[in-house]
């Protein structure tokens, strides 16, 4: 159950108490219904006016002791299968990691913190297209400050982006300057996180691409830009293609860049074509083996209702989550050797902030909303979408592909950027946060 | 086993399955104790405790939103499982299905490092013809549960004498009662290499296989390996597609000459191979993964409702309240028995084990099999056999048969058109 509070000044409280059935009764307010009697609280300055349909709400999630201590209970008794019958991670995550996850999940691990940070920035919901958009808003101090819409993908959400807030924002506490600055504006996927779950079909990239330059137009940006990765390098090509006034760019770490004959190839899992540079040779076997590696993804875009188990059991929802690949294995590298990080200086990827991630999806109940997102789609994956306004391209070594500058070059007539960095993979943001807010810097220069 | 090492299974939740090895129920066949081929005696009797803890994690069962179609292509709609896990709660009693299964004569055997678990009832009928069946996912012995009584005792069922068989139901490895492979490799074949020596085990010199689902791949395979004695198989899903036609469905292009029957075939295996295969995939590559159906019942339940469409929406009408030809306690009877067995994930290793086989073909793809074979087809199948395919598939089709109702569980749903098919198929090979 869902079930909604206020507590004054601190706006709305989101509690996720486990082991009911989640859909309301007429005593149990909706999040709607209880966020739309917040409107009068919304105090953002320079934010619309917060009367009517484009109302913005603020927004603070605070987990129930009950959902938590509900969350440790049902951890501490799972029942476990039997380990895997190979050495190695052939058959999906290993049950060694399943468990170190689960001691230190039920144990050690404090979603409080987490929470913490979170109530630490300013967040709002706002209902476009009948669904409450969530969304974290940072503006700079710096007036000349670009406004950056921030997507993230599966099976990520807003915690991958908290680390690369105040860079953008406070580029001068961060190696950047005051002309590098930007106003961030981070929302979630309808069905993912704080945001609302559709409850009937069609929330796609494209209507989410729409939404977000509802979003930026509702906070008053008449110029402004978009990145993502993931789900939301889809939702900014597809922006991209929407061209939306006032969207003068997009940068991408997940670029669309593969030529049509060469995307027929791999997916028919065909050897490379000749012709290909060493370069493109090496983006082509990676596609290939990405595309041997996509079940969990074809099971999301079948049946995603059928994945009962995401909604009822935490370790099912987090090994289904941990087993998101990237370029250099699956479950991802970068991943599993966060896993066996419990600190870093640099902001590298630690267990906290995976758990934090995989948390924020089990109090919220969004392991099968957010799936659906793979059901409603129905485009392509690494072609080219066709973008003609101006596109920026970091390539990550451990994404699923590099794209090679070649490809992107034709796929993006407007690329005015385009670099290889040397660290960091499918989860950029997350990973390599100093590095990934230089590339934003880098990558939107001339378009101020 | 011993009431202690019981405790300890029960404590570490895992199988609590308890094995009489003691030989005060041994049948006749049953060999001497100790040989590497010694045949134990086997009894179900799950503790008190497994089950309430099941209730309890039904009742406890967190809930995803509805699915946001009016349709299931979402996968299996939330009413459903909502309706099942209160019948799971409330009315249903796992211990039905128990005195049953205690009511059958059960053994274990060892073969290639693995326990067989098996039914075995003989007819008391001296010329029964001996059958092993086999099982699928998400299947299990409960499945052949209907069919035994009529196969071995067919004078009771319509039969005559001459109908008779002496009937053996393993479970897969990894499945129900069977051990767990710990180490890869039980495929089909490897399979169908035991079955054979199963046979040989219990003294059929002379005998004849049937499946469907992966019953289907094993019996087709041991008809391929034709071990002495195996004089035919029976197949409620045959994979008759030809090459032809699997290379046209590659390419998405239907030929121009299909028969009406032939036609419905290939819109049934485009569907399948379109819609319908995520759950395979998933176990084909990831069967680890799923942790959920380890953890959560309800997770388990809809992982296994979700097989194929058309038996998918049987199991909606009847959790909807219409009689079908399962019952509500029938599909509970198997979800609770991979459960008790915490057998979702070991079964779903299968389907990882045998994509590693080299040079495989498609699950329906024509094998060559070339001893005699009987083919019933059912509509609701995942795909409906037309007979030119069968007759091509199949050089001596000593048997066909379309049936007008039915799906998926032949055994299960229509066991007495399954068993009809059964004594006429075989009716030569005797």
């Amino acid at each position: 159950m869902i079930r909604l509070s206020l507590t004054a000044g601190l706006g709305l409280y989101l509690i996720a108490a486990s082991g009911q059935v989640q859909t309301g009764g007429p005593d149990q307010p909706t999040r709607n219904e209880i966020a739309m009697s917040q409107r009068h609280a919304s105090t953002e300055p320079g934010a619309a006016p917060s009367e009517g349909a484009a109302a913005i709400r603020p927004f603070t999630f605070h987990a129930s002791d009950q959902a938590l201590a509900d969350l440790k209970r049902r951890i501490a008794a799972t029942q476990w299968p039997e380990k895997e019958t190979v050495a190695d991670t052939s058959q999906g995550v290993p049950l060694a990691t399943m468990r170190e996850v689960a001691r230190y999940w039920a144990t050690d691990y404090d979603w409080r913190r987490c929470e913490a940070r979170l109530k630490a920035l300013p967040q709002f919901v706002t209902t476009i297209d009948g669904l409450d958009i969530h969304f974290i808003h940072v503006r700079s101090k710096h007036p000349n400050a670009l406004p950056v819409v921030i997507n993230h993908g599966w099976p990520g959400s807003i915690i991958e982006q908290l680390k690369i807030i105040d860079p953008l924002t406070n580029p001068t506490a961060h190696g950047g300057k005051a002309s590098d600055a930007f106003d961030v504006v981070i929302p979630s996927m309808p069905g993912y996180g704080f945001s609302g779950k559709p409850t009937g079909t069609g929330w796609g990239p494209e209507r989410m691409g729409r939404a977000w330059a509802e979003l930026m137009k509702r906070l008053g940006y008449t110029r402004y830009v978009a990145q993502g990765g993931d789900w939301g390098a889809f939702v900014v090509d597809y922006m991209g293609l929407q061209a939306p006034p006032g969207l003068l760019g997009i940068h991408t770490n997940m670029p669309g860049t593969v030529p049509a004959d060469i995307d027929k190839a791999t997916h028919a899992g065909e050897a490379p074509p000749s012709g290909l540079s060493a370069e493109e040779r090496r983006a082509y076997e990676h596609l290939l083996y990405t595309y041997k590696h996509i079940a969990i993804y074809q099971l999301m875009a079948s049946r995603p209702q059928t994945l009962y188990g995401l909604a009822d059991s935490p370790v099912g929802l987090a090994a289904y989550m941990l087993d998101h690949g990237d370029g250099d294995g699956q479950p991802a590298a970068a991943v599993v050797a966060a896993l066996q990080r419990t600190s870093s200086a640099t902001g590298e990827l630690t267990r906290d902030e995976i758990l934090d991630n995989i948390t924020l999806y089990w109090l919220t109940n969004t392991g099968v909303s957010a799936s659906r997102l793979y059901w409603e789609y129905k485009g392509g994956f690494f072609n080219v979408k066709g973008v003609t306004i101006p596109v920026a391209v970091s390539v990550f070594p451990g994404e699923q592909y590099q794209a090679p500058r070649t490809w992107a070059e034709k796929a993006y007539p407007k690329l005015i950027y385009y670099n290889q960095v040397g660290k960091g993979g499918h989860f950029a943001a997350w990973e390599q946060p100093q590095l990934f807010a230089q590339e934003v810097r880098a990558a939107f220069r001339s378009l101020r | 086993m011993t009431r202690a090492w019981a405790r300890v299974a029960i404590l570490m939740g895992g199988i609590i399955a308890m094995s009489s090895t003691s030989s005060e129920q041994a049948p006749a066949q049953t060999r001497p104790e100790g040989g590497a081929d010694a045949i134990r005696p086997f009894r179900v009797n799950f503790p008190d405790e497994a089950l309430a803890d099941l209730k309890r994690r039904v009742a406890a069962t967190r809930w995803p939103d509805k699915e946001t179609v009016g349709d299931t292509s979402q996968g299996v709609p939330l009413a459903t499982v909502q309706r099942l896990a209160r019948y799971w709660t409330g009315e249903y009693d796992w211990r039905k299905c128990e005195k049953r299964l205690a009511a059958l004569p059960q053994f274990l055997t060892k073969i290639d490092g693995l326990d067989i678990h098996f039914i075995h009832v003989r007819s008391k009928h001296e010329n029964a013809l001996p059958i092993i069946i086999t099982h699928g996912w998400p299947g299990s012995v409960i499945e052949q549960l209907k069919i035994i009584e009529p196969l071995t005792n067919p004078t009771a069922h319509g039969g005559t004498a001459a109908d008779a068989f002496h009937v053996v139901i393993p479970s897969l490895p990894g499945y129900g009662f069977s051990g767990k492979p710990t180490a890869p490799g039980w495929t089909p074949v490897t399979i169908a290499k035991a079955w054979a020596t199963l046979m040989q085990r219990l003294g059929y010199k002379k005998y004849v296989a049937q499946g469907g689902d992966w019953g289907n791949a094993v019996s087709e395979i041991m008809a391929l390996q034709q071990p002495p004695g195996l004089l035919g198989i029976h197949t409620n899903m045959p994979a008759t597609v030809p090459a032809s036609i699997s290379k046209a469905m590659a390419s998405n292009q239907p030929p121009t000459d299909l028969t009406a029957d032939e036609k419905n075939a290939w819109d049934q295996l485009t569907f399948f191979y379109s819609k319908g295969l995520g759950y395979a995939l998933e176990m084909n590559n990831r069967p680890q993964t799923l942790y959920g159906i380890a953890d959560s019942p309800v997770g388990l339940a809809a992982w296994m409702l979700d097989h194929d469409a058309r038996s998918q929406e049987l199991i909606d009408r009847v959790f909807a309240g219409k009689t079908e030809g399962l019952s509500r306690d029938d599909i509970l009877d198997n979800v609770t028995l991979y459960w008790l067995t915490n057998t979702g994930i070991s079964s779903g290793r299968l389907y990882w084990d045998t994509a590693q086989l080299p040079a495989r073909g498609g699950f329906f793809d024509v094998r060559g099999v070339q001893i005699p074979v009987a083919v019933s087809a059912f509509p609701d199948e995942i795909y409906c056999a037309p007979r030119s395919w069968a007759e091509k598939a199949y050089p001596k089709l000593l048997y066909y048969k379309k049936h007008d109702k039915g799906g998926h569980f032949a055994a299960w749903e229509q066991p007495t058109l399954l068993v009809s098919d059964l004594r006429a198929a075989f009716k030569s090979l005797r």
